[in-house]
């Protein structure tokens, strides 16, 4: 059935607004073919509650058929300001909202923007902090990618993998409360170091970990890797250029997928990695199946990481000693006044950083997470801002969707690998 | 840092007027850009060999509110061949912050521009999609200019109850 263009908005003008509609539509226009506009190719709304969007995204899919078009993102329904709530706490209470951004790399987000601050006002931090710091992302990745596992393998109609995968990424959860007290949202990485020692429990539960998490990998390997339903749906799909990776700025498993060698841990080493030996895994083809050998690869150089990681912990202090910028310990409140009034300080305004701005760029499970920090001599952050890869691998989304089927469509948008609140902050 | 001195060095020689300053702080180097030739210089940036800035990491704005220049729009280039940063920055006026878009030289600017206009209202000049990405499209007002209000709720007690109660949002009969 076609709709000339006045029975469109008519019809989509139902119980709504009708302007609000017309100056929707009269946006878009320049993005849709001209065949949308006429009533020969479909519009197809998908999200923003679906559960293949891993979030609140909305897809405008234009379909000839069952071929894609285009494809446009709609996104900021999960926008909740966290750059301007940032810019009005000061640097350690702003510290909590990046848990939030992306809620499934809590502890990377703390990771980038303590770098961040460190870089700024010039602190250096322990060498048990930043083995610790290390352990701790490596963790994140491993629970990130299970994660990411689970849900795509469900979207591409396999359930065991997805119960497997949450199963084990559940034990993570369990590691990181050991260390700081919640599973998720933790804050445990503070400007400095991190909040507080490891506990006694947690280096041989980790310990139990790293041995029983390679063989659940093998296990997910040999579901997955040979079966044809999966090969099907992944080989050829969502095929992404080198060239294309560069100019869409995609990062970390889309660009190794893509076959360039490129791992920021690697490239410009922060907190320590310069001190691991570890492989980066690639991928030759580009597509979905190439991004999945990826992930898979990089969560067993996590565990390699972790291993090594044990090997060198040393002991010393967990945090920064430098009382201008890391409180005191509690027990030195009690007999030292020179404690007591940094605690004042720091409790009360916080610390002051320079004028200047910085950019920090980690390795996050999604591609480069930075973060651009500017501060102005004050106690309070003046701009923040995160250069999410989230935001960066869903805007490519229209031109790498453009002339697959509408069911590769999920296989790709699965393979990118985004969460919505990276992507809207 | 010698890397960084000679990329500096021929940008500048290439846009001699054009690069008013060059700011290093903590070892990046910020280079301060004539705001209608930043796609210019993007372009230099990305094709002259030696340079190869092929990806385009961040673009971030920045309100210096109620300084002037008010504005600034901050790119982060990166090489990946050099495996080198820096930082492209141009500032603009309060009333007309206008720079020309970087979409033709990188695909991947076109939503972080969206979202500075979004955010601060600074206008891309030839973006092929230029509407607010973030906040609803008929939003007023852009909300991390320094000059926007956070906004907060007002916290209930027994003596202000019912004027807190009137004024919260719920749902219309």
């Amino acid at each position: 059935m076609s709709l000339t263009p006045d029975e469109r908005t008519h019809v989509t003008t139902i119980d709504t607004d009708r302007r609000t509609v017309e100056i929707a539509l009269d946006q878009i226009k320049n993005l849709v073919s001209e065949r949308a506009l006429t009533g020969e190719t479909v519009l197809l709304n998908m999200g923003p509650q679906h559960p293949s969007t891993h979030g609140v995204l909305r897809l405008l899919l234009e379909l000839d058929g069952e071929n894609i078009v285009s494809c446009i993102p709609d996104i900021g329904y999960l926008h909740t300001g966290i750059e301007k709530n940032m810019e009005n706490k000061n640097f350690e209470q702003a510290l909590v909202m990046t848990d939030r951004i992306d809620y499934l790399n809590n502890l990377g987000n703390n990771l980038a923007y303590c770098l961040a601050i460190e870089k700024l006002v010039d602190l250096d931090v322990p060498e048990r902090a930043q083995i610790i710091r290390v352990i701790i992302a490596e963790l994140q990745r491993i629970s990130s990618h299970l994660v990411w596992l689970a849900t795509h393998i469900l979207d591409l109609g396999a359930t065991s993998v997805m119960l497997y995968a949450f199963r084990d990424r559940e034990q993570i959860l369990d590691l990181f409360e050991m260390v700081g007290g919640q599973r998720m949202m933790g804050s445990y990485i503070r400007p400095g170091g991190v909040w507080r020692d490891l506990t006694d429990e947690f280096i041989p539960a980790l310990r139990k970990f790293i041995n029983y998490l390679p063989y659940k990998l093998d296990d997910y390997e040999r579901l997955l890797n040979a079966n044809p339903f999966f090969i099907d749906r992944t080989r050829g799909t969502g095929v992404i250029t080198p060239e294309a990776i560069q100019r869409w700025s995609l990062g970390g498993p889309l660009m190794r997928g893509s076959g360039i060698n490129f791992d920021i841990r690697k490239a410009q080493p922060y907190t320590g990695y310069e001190r691991f030996d570890f492989d980066v895994p690639l991928g030759s083809n580009g597509d979905v199946y190439d991004r999945y050998m990826v992930r898979m690869g990089e969560m067993r150089e996590s565990l390699r990481i972790i291993r090594q990681a044990l090997r060198i912990l040393p002991d010393g202090p967990f945090r920064s000693e430098d009382r201008k910028f890391v409180p005191p310990p509690r027990a030195e409140l009690g007999t030292s006044m020179e404690a007591v009034i940094h605690h004042f300080k720091l409790w009360t305004e916080g610390f002051k950083a320079p004028q200047g701005e910085v950019y920090v760029r980690v390795e996050s499970p999604r591609g480069e997470l930075g973060v651009y920090l500017a501060g102005d001599g004050g106690s309070k952050p003046y701009r923040v801002h995160f250069r999410t890869p989230s935001f960066y691998n869903l805007q490519a989304m229209s031109e790498i969707t453009r002339g697959s089927m509408l069911a590769d469509l999920v296989a790709i948008v699965g393979s990118a690998d985004f969460t919505l609140g990276d992507c809207d902050r | 840092m010698s890397d960084y001195q000679s990329v500096i060095e021929s940008i500048k020689a290439q846009f001699p007027d054009v690069v008013q300053d060059v700011v290093e702080f903590r070892g990046e180097y910020t280079l301060v850009i004539e705001p209608a030739k930043i796609a210019e210089v993007a372009r230099f940036c990305r094709d002259a060999d030696g340079l190869e800035f092929t990806i385009l990491s961040d673009i971030g704005g920045i309100d210096y509110y109620p300084d002037e220049p008010r504005f600034a729009v901050s790119y982060v280039l990166f090489s990946l061949s050099q495996n080198l940063t820096i930082r492209l920055k141009v500032y603009l006026q309060e009333d007309s912050p206008r720079v020309p878009t970087l979409t033709d030289v990188y695909s991947s600017a076109g939503w972080p521009e969206r979202e500075v206009y979004d955010m601060f209202g600074v206008a891309f000049e030839g973006h092929p999609d230029p509407r607010r990405i973030l906040m609803p499209f008929d939003w007023t007002g852009h909300p991390l200019r320094k000059d926007y209000p956070l906004g907060y709720e007002e916290v209930q007690f027994s003596f202000n109850y019912d004027r807190v109660k009137d004024q919260k949002p719920s749902p219309r009969e």
